[in-house]
């Protein structure tokens, strides 16, 4: 690749507390590609991350968002920039009803809330179930809903780059594909970047790249139709 | 009937004010979770402030419109306690998010120094330094953006807090030329009501003391205020989703740090709007605040915490039942009472007493139900 890509980490080190989780880690999400990260639980795929969103500060290393380093800005500057996240386990607010939750999606976009009030009626066409349950609060949701809830509110902020963090963990099938569907169209209408923490092998086959994590490093990467069965067993937990 | 009503009035009389009062800290406790022991103090400095606006307005220019000085009051009120709300957000409590403990020793710690300062400085001096800070604070956000990008932005801060500094002695200068104001006095002040807030308007049967009617009336509009600006307004969602869910709120975009301080500041410019319906009550004093802290936690707690709801029935019931109690209204109800029944009613008709009996009653009610009148229900009740 000879194009800066979107998004560029490079030896990136991070730590809880004294413990090192993320050991001189590279990768690079192309423009307008889905790049998954594969691995086994605890590796560090989510302290990833979180450290390119900002909630984690990394010992050393460089995290790059279209070539501009990111250095110490908190996340919502980086929300700002261009980075949706879609947290593992969800995290919808519970108190706010889905319409305001939804709105705080909004709040990435330039202008923040105070400019931006019109939810986009393109994730009702996405997650018809939303707009079904506009008025209620976030956290009355089931699990599926809340994690199509949580997409939707990302999305809604048209970011450059979206992160996904296991959103198909303990989810039923038909909601699975769902959101694998939802994933796939915004990436074919808007252009946007994924780098996406899976477990599900189905949609990790829809990525256009694979890095595979072990002990806080990348141990192996290149493009998924490349994905030997091999590699599938050793850092798939399925 | 004239005694239901009589009661009624006392009781939603006295509740007005320990909702007044109680409201500042249901933002602040309820919402943010910060135990802040100087909100009495902020009350108090709101209280002083009715009586610096009162002596201004006592002024040959303004003697005219004296009238209107308690709403004027109002405003200044709520901009002085917010600022010195921001200001310990800024300086203290920021510092001390997540350890409650700490919190709540420091912010004692400014209680007494807030306490000190009035017994020991001007309030000719007080308001210059306020003004000092409102005009700095304001500086860089009045200032239009065309102006801002023609200067380094050091440069623009130095003069912006030069100028502030300079408007801040002016108004020192100015107001020392009122003798009741250039003085430091540990001593009581009294605020007097405008004209038209004396005596009292002849409902049915029963007089209602004006200031009384209102307090009610600043209560309501500061009641639906702060619900509207919680439930309606942009900054309102931006409050609940980073007290729901800092984290994630502040990967969707949000300046926690900015709603943490506006929040804070809210919630202190409440405190100051009671501290001028406390100074209707009674004369002002540095100790003003320590009357009404312990109410206004007992009132959020009781009612719920995080629930405005609660905030306001919790504070109207302890105010009824202040008045049941301590006018005794059981026995005017039922004078042929048994002696025994009669002598322990007339034992708890002061207002000390009353106090007693309703404080152990909340022990009580807390002990059956820990969570309050309106506890939090639903699935992400741990969360």
């Amino acid at each position: 690749m000879t194009t800066e890509p979107l998004l560029r980490v490079e030896g990136l080190d991070t730590y809880y507390g004294e413990s090192h989780i993320l050991r001189g880690v590279d990768l690079a999400v192309p423009s307008g590609q889905m790049v998954c990260l594969i691995g086994r639980n605890g590796v560090g795929k989510t302290t990833l991350l979180r450290t390119v969103m900002g909630l984690l500060q990394p010992r050393s290393g460089l995290v790059c968002l279209d070539g501009e380093p990111l250095g110490r800005r908190p996340p919502h500057e980086r929300a700002h920039a261009g980075i949706g996240y879609v947290p593992q386990g969800r995290e919808i607010i519970p108190w706010l009803t889905v319409r305001e939750n939804l709105m705080l999606g909004l709040e990435a976009l330039p202008g923040g809330l105070v400019r931006n009030r019109r939810i986009d009626p393109l994730v009702f066409e996405l997650f018809p179930v939303l707009e079904t349950f506009l008025n209620r609060r976030g956290g009355d949701l089931s699990g599926g809903q809340q994690q199509q809830l949580a997409i939707a509110r990302a999305l809604l902020g048209k970011p450059k780059l979206l992160l996904l963090d296991e959103p198909t963990e303990g989810i039923q099938p038909s909601i699975v594909l769902d959101i694998e569907r939802a994933v796939r169209r915004s990436i074919e209408t808007t252009g946007i970047s994924v780098l996406l923490v899976e477990q599900h092998l189905h949609f990790v086959r829809q990525a256009d790249w694979y890095y595979a994590m072990q002990r806080g490093g990348i141990v192996a990467a290149g493009p998924t139709s490349q994905l030997s069965q091999s590699v599938v067993n050793r850092f798939l937990s399925v | 009937m004239t005694l239901l009503f009589e009661s009624l009035f006392n009781g939603v009389a006295i509740g007005s004010v320990l909702l007044m009062a109680a409201l500042g800290l249901a933002v602040v406790f309820g919402l943010m979770g910060v135990i802040n022991l100087a909100h009495g103090e902020l009350i108090m400095l709101g209280a002083y402030t009715t009586y610096v606006v009162q002596n201004i307005f006592k002024l040959e220019a303004l003697k005219p419109c004296f009238g209107a000085y308690i709403f004027v009051a109002v405003l200044v009120a709520f901009m002085v306690s917010a600022i010195a709300g921001l200001v310990l957000e800024r300086s203290v409590i920021r510092r001390l998010y997540g350890r409650p403990l700490a919190t709540l020793l420091a912010t004692w710690g400014v209680s007494l120094i807030l306490q000190q300062f009035v017994r020991t400085t001007p309030m000719a001096y007080a308001s210059g330094l306020w003004m000092t800070l409102l005009l700095g604070l304001l500086m860089p956000v009045l200032l239009p953006q065309r102006i801002r990008a023609r200067f380094r932005a050091l440069h623009l801060r130095v003069a912006g807090w030069a100028l502030a500094l300079a408007g801040g002695i002016g108004t020192a200068a100015w107001l020392s030329g009122i003798s009741r104001l250039s003085r430091a006095s540990a001593r009581n002040v009294d605020v007097t009501a405008p004209k038209w807030m004396r005596g009292g308007i002849e409902l049915g049967s029963l007089n209602v003391p004006v200031p009384r009617l209102f307090i009610i009336c600043l209560t309501v509009v500061a009641v639906i205020a702060i619900y509207w600006f919680l439930n309606r307004s942009v900054w309102g969602i931006r409050i609940r989703a980073v007290t729901q869910n800092r984290e994630i709120s502040d990967c969707l975009g949000i300046p926690t740090q900015t709603v943490d301080a506006l929040t804070f500041g809210i919630g202190s410019g409440l405190a100051g709007v009671a501290g001028v319906a406390v100074s209707l009550l009674g004369s002002v004093g540095p100790n003003v605040g320590g009357d009404y802290i312990v109410g206004s936690f007992m009132v959020v707690v009781l009612g719920g915490v995080g629930k405005l709801v609660g905030t306001v029935v919790a504070s109207f019931g302890i105010g009824l039942l202040t008045d049941v109690i301590g006018a005794g209204r059981l026995l005017e109800v039922w004078p042929s009472m048994p002696p025994t029944c009669a002598a322990v009613v007339e034992f708890f008709a002061t207002t000390s007493m009353a106090k007693v009996l309703i404080f152990a009653l909340i022990v009580a009610f807390l002990q059956l139900r820990p969570a309050g009148l309106f506890p939090r229900k639903g699935r992400m009740v741990e969360a």
